[in-house]
C-alpha cells in the first residue's frame, strides 16, 4: 500500500477535487449525442411557426421522396401510440390541465409544438426534408400576454372554456398558522404603513449549455433510451404510464448531462417522439435539437405578475402579508407545472415573524412556450417579493433595510420556529450571517460612499443591497407530497455494493448533471464505511444500474439522497458485524466498528470491513444462518424540508447618464448546515448568483405579438459572460439541520434565490433619491434611465418586442412553400464580423 | 444546424473569384471570414448554390502603406486589424473598434472587408472606416473603382459593391496625431452594439480644432454626425458637451429589445462626448 | 463531395466531406472526436473552440473545408506525455467545471488567451474568455484556474528556453 500520510482525518469538510473531472477536461466525455449505433436513423422535427392554429392536411410526400429518408410520421401517424406528456402535480383537484400530446394532432397552442417528424440516415437529411413538409395552417386567434388571458376574452384552449387553470390559496387564518390578514391590512390602512406593489417576475430560459438529445435503441429485448435529462426514473415511469410499454421493458440512461437548472426536469414531446418513432421502424434513432429549438421548446421559467400588500406598523414591525399571484403555465400544464407557484407558497414570509399571511396562486394558460420549473422553482419569485418589500418598508420607515429585517426576523433562541405559513424551520441564525456578511461587504464604508456621491452630484450613483433570505429544499416529505396531491413520493433511494477485492460501489437514485454527487457521495461512504476516497465508484443514472430514484432537483440530491447513501452504509456494518464476531470468534456485542476496522473490545484483535467483504465472496467460513452478502439498500424518505439562509449585499454603480449598471462588489455569507465538500459547494454558489444576477440584470424571454420568440437565440436571450460579471466574495456561517444525519441543507438554488433581490434591491437604492421606487426585472440601461428621466413615474415600461436583424443577409429561405425567398446577393463579401 | 448543401469553390487569386463570380451569377455567395455567413447558412436564412471562398487569396490580407494612406486588404483579420502598427499609428479608432467586435474566436477569422460588405448597421467597423475618410477599393471584371465609405453603405446590409464585384481593400488615408476613440453600449459584452460612436479628433490643449464622428446602429447604415461634427470645430469644455448633443440630429435609430428609438439617441449623444473627450485626452 | 487534407491532434487524415459540412460535424462525425461539442447555432457559446494553426476559433462557424491544408488541435490533443496540459490540471484543480460541456471550449479558449497574453490580468482574462457561455460556474472559478494555469505555463516556458539554449 502506498503511504497516505496527507489523507484527512475525515473526508467530510475537505476540498476534494473531483473525481468526474478527468473525462470531463480531456474530452472524454458521453453526451447523448456522441452516440452512434449501427443502423441508427435521425430525426428531424417539423414545428409550429403560429402561436395557435388548427392543423390542416399534411402533405409529406416530397419528403417521403427525398434522398435518405426512411419515413415521415404525423401526429395522426403515431396517436396510438405516441403516449402523453403528463403534468404530475394537479395543485387543485379541479385544475384544467389541456392534452398534451408530444406530436400534436388536431391544434397547436404555442409556437415550437411538433406536427410531423421526419426519420433519415443523416441529420442533414431529416432537416433538409422536413423543410419539403407541407403543412396547412389555419391560424386562431393567440391569447399571449398574462393579464389579458386572466380575462378570458381570447381562450388558449377554446374547449377549456377559460384560461385560468387552478387557484390555489394558503391562509393563516384558515389553517390555524396566524391571524387574518385582511384585518391587519385594514387596521394598517387607519393607524400604521399600508405598502402595496406589484411586481413583475419576467419569463426565463434555464439555457444550460447542452442541448438535449435523445437515442432510443428498439434492438434488444428492452427499449434502451439515452436522453439528456434530470429526471431518468421519472421519464421511464412516464414512459411506461402513457404508452402501454411495460416498465420493466424501459431502461433509461443519463449519461453525461451537460447543466439542467431544472429544464431538463421533464419528460418531453421530443423524448416521447423518438420513442415511439424508433418503436415503429425498429432501429435505433437520435434527435438532437439545436439551440434555436431549446429556446423555444424547452420550458421556460418564472413568468408571474405579483399583487403584494404588506401592512406594518409605523415602527416597521410587519403585522401581515397578503400575496395574489398570476402564473403563467404557458400552453400546457407541465410536469410539475402549476406546483412551481405554489413551492413559494411558504417562502414569502421568509425569515420572518410575520402574524398573519395570506398566498394566492391563479395559474393562467396562454399560447406560449409552457412553464416549469428553473432553478429554484417557486422560491426565487417569493424571495425577491418580500425581500423588495422589506426594502420599500425600510424607506417607508426611513429606517436601514438591515434594522428593518432585525425587527421582524426570528432570532436564533426562537428555533425550532413554526412560521405563519405552517412551516417549522429546525435551525438558523440570521444574526450570525448577517454580521458575517456586513464586516465582509464593508457595509457602513460603502453607506458612507453613497452619501457622498449622493451629495456631490456623482452622475455614477452607487446602491446598497440587501437580500436575506430563506429557501426550503430537500424535495421532500413523501406524505406532505401525498397531501398537496403530488404523483410521486419525495424518498430517495441508495445501494451499497462491497466488492471483494476491496472497492465499494455506490449506486444512487439521484442523476447528478454537474452537482458532482460522484465526488461527495464517494466522501460521505469514505468517512462512514473507512474505506478510502478512491475506493469509491459511484454509480447513478440508469434505470438498470440504479433501478429505484427520484433523481435530482429541488436542491435534494444530499438532503434526501446523501440521507439514504448513510443508511445503506450503516446497513452494512450492521451486516457486517455479526460475520466479524463469528471470525475473530467473539460475541456481537463485543465487536465495535471504527474507521474501517470492526475490533473485538478491550482486545488488539481486529479485521477490516474490505477482508469481511471478501470473506463474504468466498464464504469459506461463514456463520450458520447468514447470508454471505455484506451489501444493503436503503430508501429514505425525508420527515421535514431544510432551510438553508443566507444575508447576502450587493453594490451597484448606476450611470445615471446611461442608465448601464456596473456591479461593484457581492458579499454573501449562507448557512447550508455541515458543508461535505467546500469546494464543490463554493462552486454551486457562484453558478447560483450569476443566474440571479442575471434574472435581475439581463435575461428575458420576449414574445412578440404574434407568439414568436424574439429572443430565441443567444444573439437576444443575453446570457452574461465572464466579461460582465465579477468575483464574489463567499463564506459561511453554520448551524446544521437538525433533520438528516449529516446535519446538511440544500445549496444548489440558495444563490438564485437570494441574489436576485440583492441586485434589484441595490440598483434602486442607488437612484431612490430621485424618486424612484422600482425598476421591472431584467433591470436594463434602458429601463434604468427611462425611470431616471421620469423620476420613478414609470417603473419599466414596454420593450419593443422584436430582435434586430444580423444575420438576414438574402431573406428567410426556411419554407420553400412560404413564398420565393429573395435572391442571394453574390456581389457583397458576406460573411464576416458578427 | 445544417446549411443547406452548397458547391464550394476557393479560388486563389482575384481573377479567378471574379470569373467564379460571374458563372455563380445570383446563385453564388461570397464568403470572407464567414463569422456572420455561417449562422445565416445554418439558420437557413440564406441558401446560395455555390460559395465562393476567398480566404486562399494571399494578397487580399495584410496592411502596407501607400503614401498619405495605409491600405488594409479586405481579408485582414478582425484581430490583425486591432494590432496592426500601421493602424494603430494612423488610424487608431479603427484598431480599437476592431477589438470590439464579438470575442476573440470571433476575432481570429471574421475579416474587416467581410463586415463591411455584410453592412450591419450595428457592426462596429462601418463607423470608423466613415469617420476616418476611408475609401473602399471594388473591383469588377472591369477594374478597380474606389468608393468614398460615405458612398458605401447604401441600406440594411447593402453596400455599392456591384454585382460581380468584391471588396478587396481598405484605403485609409492616414491620420497621424489624431486621437481615436470608440465607444461602445452593450448590455453583455458578447452582444452586438446598441450604439458605437468613433470619434477621429484633431486637438490640443482641450480644445477641438477638428473632429470626425461615426455612428454604429442609429440607422440603417453606419451614419456621420454631421451636426455634431461642425459644432464640435473650435469646442472646448462644456461646448463639446454642447456640441455632442446634436450626435443624433437627423438619424433616425432602430427600436428594437435592446433599445427604443428616442434612448439609442440619447446613447449616441452621450457617448459621442466621452469619445471626442477621451480621443481629444481630456 | 470536396477532398480535404486535415492534422488534427497530430493525426494526417484526407477525407470526402460535403461544402456545407461544419468543421465541428467533421470531427465529431467523421474522425470521432466527440469531446468538441455543440452548445449553439449562432456562434455565442464558444463551446466548439477548437485550434486552427494555432489560434483559437469556433469549430461551428467554419466549413471543414476551410480547415483543407490546416491544422486543428482540439481538447483531445492537448495533453501530452500521458499527463494533462496545465490549464487542464488548472481547471481540475480550481474547480473550473461542474457540467462540463463548455469547458472543452473553455480551455480552448483560455490556453490561446495565455498564449497571447502570459500575465494577464483578471480583467483581461474576463474580456478575453468573452465569447465562451458557461451557465454553471459563475465563471469566478474558470478565472482562477486561468490565473493558475498562466503561472504554470509561464514557468514551463522559462525551463524549456532554458533548456533549448
Amino acid at each position: 500500500m502506498t503511504a497516505v500520510d496527507d489523507r484527512p482525518t475525515t473526508e467530510v469538510g475537505t476540498a476534494r477535487v473531483r473525481k468526474e473531472d478527468q473525462r470531463l477536461i480531456t474530452g472524454r466525455t458521453k453526451w447523448t449525442d456522441n452516440i452512434q449505433l449501427p443502423g441508427m436513423l435521425h430525426l428531424a422535427m417539423v414545428r409550429s411557426p403560429f402561436a395557435h392554429a388548427n392543423i390542416g392536411a399534411i402533405d409529406t410526400t416530397a419528403a417521403q421522396d427525398a434522398e435518405g429518408v426512411v419515413a415521415v410520421f404525423t401526429g395522426k401517424d403515431l396517436a396510438d401510440d405516441q403516449g402523453v406528456n403528463i403534468n404530475a402535480w394537479p395543485i387543485t383537484p379541479d385544475q384544467l390541465t389541456p392534452t398534451h400530446l408530444p406530436v400534436a394532432v388536431e391544434r397547436v397552442a404555442c409556437a415550437g409544438e411538433i406536427v410531423a417528424v421526419v426519420v433519415a440516415r443523416s441529420a442533414a437529411a431529416a432537416r433538409d426534408a422536413a423543410e419539403l413538409v407541407d403543412v396547412e395552417w389555419a391560424e386562431l386567434p393567440a391569447v399571449l400576454d398574462l393579464k389579458e388571458a386572466a380575462a378570458d376574452a381570447v381562450l388558449a384552449h377554446p374547449d377549456l372554456g377559460t384560461n385560468k387553470s387552478a387557484l390555489w390559496r394558503l391562509d393563516s387564518a384558515e389553517q390555524g398558522s396566524g391571524g387574518d390578514v385582511d384585518e391587519a391590512i385594514a387596521k394598517a390602512r387607519e393607524s400604521g404603513i399600508v405598502i402595496e406593489r406589484e411586481y413583475r417576475q419576467q419569463r426565463l430560459i434555464p439555457a444550460f449549455m447542452e442541448p438535449r438529445s435523445t437515442v432510443v435503441d428498439p434492438t434488444g429485448e428492452q427499449l434502451v433510451v439515452w436522453s439528456s435529462t434530470q429526471v431518468p426514473h421519472i421519464l421511464r415511469f412516464a414512459l411506461a404510464a402513457t404508452t402501454g410499454v411495460p416498465e420493466s421493458k424501459i431502461r433509461v440512461i443519463a449519461p453525461d448531462v451537460g447543466g439542467g437548472f431544472g429544464g431538463k426536469l421533464q419528460t418531453t414531446p421530443e423524448e416521447f417522439a423518438t420513442f415511439a418513432v424508433a418503436r415503429r421502424l425498429g432501429k435505433p434513432c437520435k434527435y438532437t435539437e439545436t439551440r434555436s429549438e431549446t429556446m423555444i421548446s424547452c420550458h421556460h421559467g418564472r413568468d408571474q405578475w405579483q399583487k403584494l400588500t404588506l401592512s406594518a406598523e409605523k415602527d416597521g414591525t410587519v403585522t401581515g402579508l397578503k400575496v395574489e399571484l398570476l402564473a403563467d403555465l404557458g400552453a400546457y400544464v407541465a410536469i410539475v407545472g402549476g406546483g412551481v407557484p405554489v413551492l413559494g407558497a411558504w417562502m414569502f414570509n421568509s425569515i420572518y415573524k410575520f402574524p398573519a399571511y395570506q398566498f394566492n396562486c391563479q395559474t393562467v394558460l396562454t399560447n406560449k412556450t409552457w412553464v416549469d420549473a428553473y432553478r429554484g422553482a417557486g422560491r426565487p419569485e417569493a424571495t425577491f417579493a418580500i425581500e423588495r418589500m422589506m426594502d420599500e418598508l425600510a424607506a417607508e420607515v426611513g429606517a436601514d433595510p438591515i434594522a428593518i429585517r432585525e425587527k421582524n426576523w426570528i432570532t436564533h433562541e426562537e428555533f425550532p420556529f413554526t412560521t405563519v405559513a405552517g412551516m417549522t424551520y429546525d435551525s438558523g441564525n440570521y444574526e450570525a450571517a448577517t454580521a458575517k456578511a456586513l464586516e465582509l461587504f464593508g457595509y457602513d464604508e460603502l453607506r458612507e460612499e453613497q452619501r457622498r456621491r449622493r451629495e456631490s452630484g456623482d452622475p455614477v450613483q452607487l446602491g446598497i443591497g440587501v437580500s436575506t433570505f430563506t429557501e426550503m429544499c430537500g424535495l421532500a416529505p413523501s406524505r406532505v407530497l401525498g397531501s398537496l396531491s403530488y404523483g410521486a413520493g419525495g424518498w430517495e433511494s441508495a445501494s451499497i455494493r462491497m466488492l471483494a477485492t476491496g472497492t465499494v460501489e455506490v449506486v444512487s437514485g439521484a442523476t447528478p448533471h454537474g452537482q458532482g454527487h460522484e465526488t461527495a457521495w464517494s466522501q460521505i461512504v469514505a468517512d462512514r464505511l473507512g474505506v478510502p476516497f478512491e475506493n469509491v465508484e459511484v454509480l447513478h443514472g440508469d434505470t438498470q444500474v440504479a433501478p429505484k430514484g427520484l433523481d435530482t432537483y429541488g436542491s435534494r440530491s444530499l438532503v434526501v439522497g446523501g440521507e439514504a447513501i448513510v443508511r445503506a452504509a450503516d446497513k452494512v456494518i450492521e451486516k457486517a458485524r455479526p460475520i466479524a464476531a463469528h471470525l475473530l470468534e467473539a460475541s456481537v456485542d463485543d465487536i465495535e466498528f471504527e474507521s474501517g476496522r470492526f475490533t473485538v473490545k478491550g482486545t488488539d484483535q481486529g479485521m477490516g470491513l474490505t477482508d469481511l467483504a471478501l470473506a463474504a465472496f468466498t464464504c469459506h467460513n461463514f456463520p450458520e444462518g447468514v447470508e454471505p452478502n455484506l451489501d444493503a439498500d436503503a430508501t429514505y424518505d425525508p420527515v421535514a424540508f431544510s432551510f438553508p439562509h443566507g444575508t447576502h449585499l450587493c453594490a451597484m454603480e448606476v450611470d445615471t447618464e446611461t442608465g448601464a449598471t456596473t456591479m461593484r462588489k457581492y458579499v454573501c455569507v449562507d448557512d447550508i448546515g455541515t458543508i461535505i465538500n467546500p469546494l464543490i459547494v463554493e462552486g454551486q454558489v457562484h453558478g447560483g448568483l450569476v443566474q440571479g444576477i442575471a434574472q435581475a440584470l439581463w435575461e428575458e424571454a420576449v414574445f412578440d405579438d404574434q407568439g414568436t420568440l424574439v429572443s430565441g437565440s443567444f444573439v437576444d436571450y443575453t446570457l452574461p459572460t465572464s466579461a460582465d460579471t465579477i468575483s464574489f466574495v463567499t463564506d459561511h456561517t453554520s448551524s446544521p439541520s437538525t433533520t438528516n444525519t449529516l446535519g446538511t441543507k440544500g445549496v444548489g438554488e440558495a444563490g438564485t434565490i437570494a441574489s436576485t433581490p440583492a441586485v434589484v434591491n441595490a440598483v434602486v437604492d442607488a437612484i431612490r433619491h430621485l424618486g424612484i421606487d422600482d425598476i421591472q426585472m431584467p433591470c436594463t440601461p434602458e429601463r434604468v434611465w427611462r425611470a431616471i428621466q421620469s423620476a420613478g413615474e414609470s417603473s419599466g415600461g414596454s420593450v419593443p418586442e422584436q430582435a434586430q436583424e444580423h444575420f438576414a443577409a438574402g431573406g428567410l429561405n426556411q419554407d420553400p412553400g412560404a413564398g420565393s425567398p429573395e435572391p442571394p446577393t453574390a456581389s457583397t463579401t458576406a460573411g464576416e464580423n458578427a | 444546424m445544417i446549411p443547406v448543401a452548397f458547391d464550394y469553390v476557393a479560388p486563389e487569386s482575384v481573377e479567378d473569384a471574379l470569373a467564379a463570380l460571374a458563372e455563380a451569377g445570383d446563385e453564388g455567395k461570397v464568403l470572407a471570414g464567414g463569422q456572420s455567413l455561417l449562422p445565416v447558412l445554418r439558420m437557413r436564412l440564406n441558401a446560395p448554390e455555390r460559395v465562393i471562398d476567398l480566404s486562399r487569396i494571399a494578397n487580399l490580407r495584410g496592411v502596407c502603406e501607400d503614401g498619405d494612406h495605409i491600405v488594409v486588404g479586405a481579408m485582414t483579420t478582425h484581430h490583425e486589424v486591432a494590432h496592426d502598427p500601421l493602424i494603430r499609428d494612423h488610424a487608431a479608432v479603427l484598431a480599437e473598434a476592431a477589438s470590439t467586435v464579438a470575442d476573440p474566436q470571433i476575432r481570429h477569422r471574421g475579416t474587416l472587408g467581410g463586415a463591411l460588405a455584410h453592412a450591419d448597421p450595428a457592426g462596429d467597423l462601418g463607423a470608423p472606416v466613415l469617420a476616418l475618410d476611408a475609401e473602399l477599393v471594388v473591383t469588377g471584371m472591369g477594374g478597380e473603382r474606389r468608393v468614398p465609405a460615405t458612398e458605401f453603405f447604401t441600406d440594411l446590409f447593402e453596400t455599392a459593391v456591384g454585382d460581380g464585384e468584391l471588396l478587396t481593400a481598405i484605403r485609409i488615408p492616414k491620420h497621424t496625431g489624431w486621437g481615436g476613440a470608440y465607444e461602445k453600449f452593450v448590455r453583455v459584452s458578447h452582444q452586438w452594439s446598441i450604439v458605437g460612436v468613433a470619434a477621429v479628433v484633431k486637438g490640443s490643449g482641450g480644445t477641438v480644432e477638428q473632429a470626425k464622428i461615426g455612428l454604429t446602429n442609429m440607422g440603417s447604415t453606419p451614419l456621420r454626425a454631421s451636426a455634431a461634427e461642425a459644432a464640435l470645430a473650435g469646442a472646448s469644455g462644456e461646448a463639446i458637451a454642447a456640441a455632442a448633443a446634436k450626435a443624433a440630429d437627423g438619424t433616425t435609430p432602430p427600436s428594437d429589445l435592446n433599445g427604443a428609438s428616442d434612448y439609442r439617441a440619447h446613447l449616441a449623444r452621450v457617448l459621442t462626448r466621452r469619445a471626442v473627450d477621451r480621443a481629444l485626452g481630456a | 463531395m470536396t477532398r480535404i487534407s486535415v492534422k488534427v491532434d497530430g493525426v494526417r487524415y484526407s477525407d470526402d466531406v460535403e461544402p456545407r459540412t461544419l468543421l465541428v460535424h467533421y470531427l465529431r462525425e467523421t474522425l470521432g472526436k466527440v469531446g468538441t461539442v455543440v452548445g449553439c447555432d449562432t456562434s455565442n457559446c464558444g463551446a466548439c473552440t477548437v485550434h486552427v494553426d494555432g489560434r483559437s476559433v469556433k469549430s461551428c462557424n467554419m466549413l471543414a473545408v476551410q480547415a483543407d491544408g490546416r491544422e486543428v488541435t482540439t481538447i483531445e490533443g492537448i495533453a501530452t506525455d500521458g499527463g494533462l496540459h496545465p490549464m487542464q490540471q488548472a481547471f481540475h484543480e480550481c474547480h473550473a467545471l461542474q457540467c462540463g460541456y463548455c469547458t472543452p471550449g473553455m480551455i480552448m479558449q483560455a490556453i490561446d488567451l495565455v498564449g497571447e497574453n502570459p500575465d494577464a490580468s483578471e480583467e483581461e482574462i474576463r474580456e478575453g474568455m468573452e465569447g465562451n457561455l458557461c451557465r454553471c460556474t459563475g465563471y469566478q472559478n474558470i478565472v482562477r484556474a486561468v490565473q493558475q494555469a498562466a503561472g504554470v505555463m509561464a514557468g514551463q516556458a522559462a525551463s524549456s528556453s532554458q533548456a533549448g539554449e
